[in-house]
């Protein structure tokens, strides 16, 4: 017999109740987790280098994971620094998801660490879609990538917390338009903060380790208009009802 | 492209609510929303649901997909206007950054048709009486 049945059900729900648990889990145990999203290239490690440096300098106990597809030349990098790094490779896919990062915490995760940054797939599109449970969502876009990324990249961009600029030491070369690529953010995230950096040259390095930590402390974040939504997952049910038209058609097309 | 993680979302969930309701011999459809601002696209996403549901119980069912427009909702001025691509989600009216967004992120199974066993079939003829 057919029947449709109601399922009212996220698609990421899933996920999402991983994320819940382990951010709560890691929350407990006094770790805030910094969620960096970007394009490959955009100069995600190399600003994340500077502020690990820095965070070891002031002696904020952090750690980095990040994820690539392929090579271990990331975790290189960051490892200079002198904090706890850990590698993921991907075998491909375009994402992480809150499952694969709780494994990989799974025995490695040092005690006491204040704050995790997980460096996500150079990758705009996909990892929007996943919440990993990090307290702090950080979207990074170079200059040169044109001041229309925020529009072309609504998903990601809309559910920041923070932008951060990068290699704004060449902007000028690159004749980088700062005003346009402000009002771009605007319109897919009203009221988000913007960052200009320079990790070549040392400009607002620091500040990302400060808004970090701000929100380890509890300090209020900003309230993306994307993640301000009816909660549609509250509703779960489930109850049967059979076909109205066709029950009889669809059961003798069964053979 | 992560339309085939998706894809896999939808079936594990399917697959799941098919063995809790036990007797399930082939799921026919999945109708799922899919908002504006989810960033999923649809055409992929029937795509890679296709290849993924071959072999399981839910293989050649067909994924009816729903759009969902973006629409918001300025808290102060109380305009209303469709979001749009890319979006557009501060007030057009009045410039406000407090928007309520009302929909467009829906990224949800809403309902699947699918086969009982036959426990549920006729188990006899029925007789001249009940024709």
């Amino acid at each position: 017999m057919c029947r449709v049945v109601d399922l009212q059900q996220a698609v990421l729900a899933k996920n999402d109740t991983t994320a819940h648990t382990l951010r709560a889990g890691l929350t407990a145990s006094g770790t805030t987790v910094v969620n960096l999203l970007s394009s490959p290239g955009s100069g995600k490690t190399a600003l994340l280098e500077r502020e690990l440096v820095l965070a070891r300098q002031r002696s904020v106990p952090v750690a980095a994971l990040t994820a690539d597809l392929a090579t271990e030349n990331d975790a290189e990098r960051l490892a200079r620094s002198g904090v706890p790094v850990k590698q993921v490779l991907t075998d491909g896919l375009c994402h992480l998801e809150a499952e694969m990062l709780g494994r990989h915490l799974e025995g490695w995760l040092p005690d006491g660490t204040r704050l995790l940054f997980v460096e996500n797939v150079g990758n705009l599109v996909c990892p929007a879609s996943y919440d990993l449970g990090e307290t702090l969502r950080v979207v990074l876009a170079s200059v040169t990538e044109g001041e229309d990324k925020p529009l072309k990249y609504p998903t990601a961009f809309g559910l920041a917390h923070l932008v951060v600029v990068t290699k704004t030491d060449i902007a000028e070369a690159v004749e980088f338009d700062e005003g346009a690529f402000r009002a771009n953010v605007e319109r897919v995230n009203p009221g988000v903060e913007v960052l200009l950096t320079s990790a070549r040259r040392d400009r607002g390095v620091g500040a990302l380790l400060d808004r970090a930590l701000a929100a380890a402390d509890g300090s209020p974040l900003h309230s993306p208009v994307m993640a301000r939504r009816p909660d549609v997952s509250a509703h779960s049910h489930q109850h049967t009802h059979e076909h109205p038209h066709g029950t009889g058609a669809m059961a003798q097309s069964r053979s | 492209m992560h339309e085939m993680s998706i894809a896999l979302a939808v079936i594990g969930q399917v697959e799941e609510a098919a063995e809790q309701a036990g007797d399930i011999t082939a799921v026919r459809s999945v109708r799922i929303q899919v908002g504006e601002l989810a960033g999923v696209v649809p055409d992929a996403l029937s795509f890679c649901f296709e290849l993924a549901c071959a072999g399981t119980v839910l293989e050649g069912a067909e994924l009816v997909t729903d759009s969902v427009p973006g629409r918001a909702r300025c808290a102060p001025c109380a305009h209303e206007w469709a979001v749009g691509m890319p979006p557009r989600l501060s007030c057009p009216r009045c410039g406000g950054a407090t928007t309520d967004l009302l929909s467009g992120r829906e990224l949800q199974i809403v309902s699947v048709r699918w086969e009982d066993g036959p426990t549920h079939a006729l188990t006899r003829e029925p007789i001249p009486e009940e024709r």
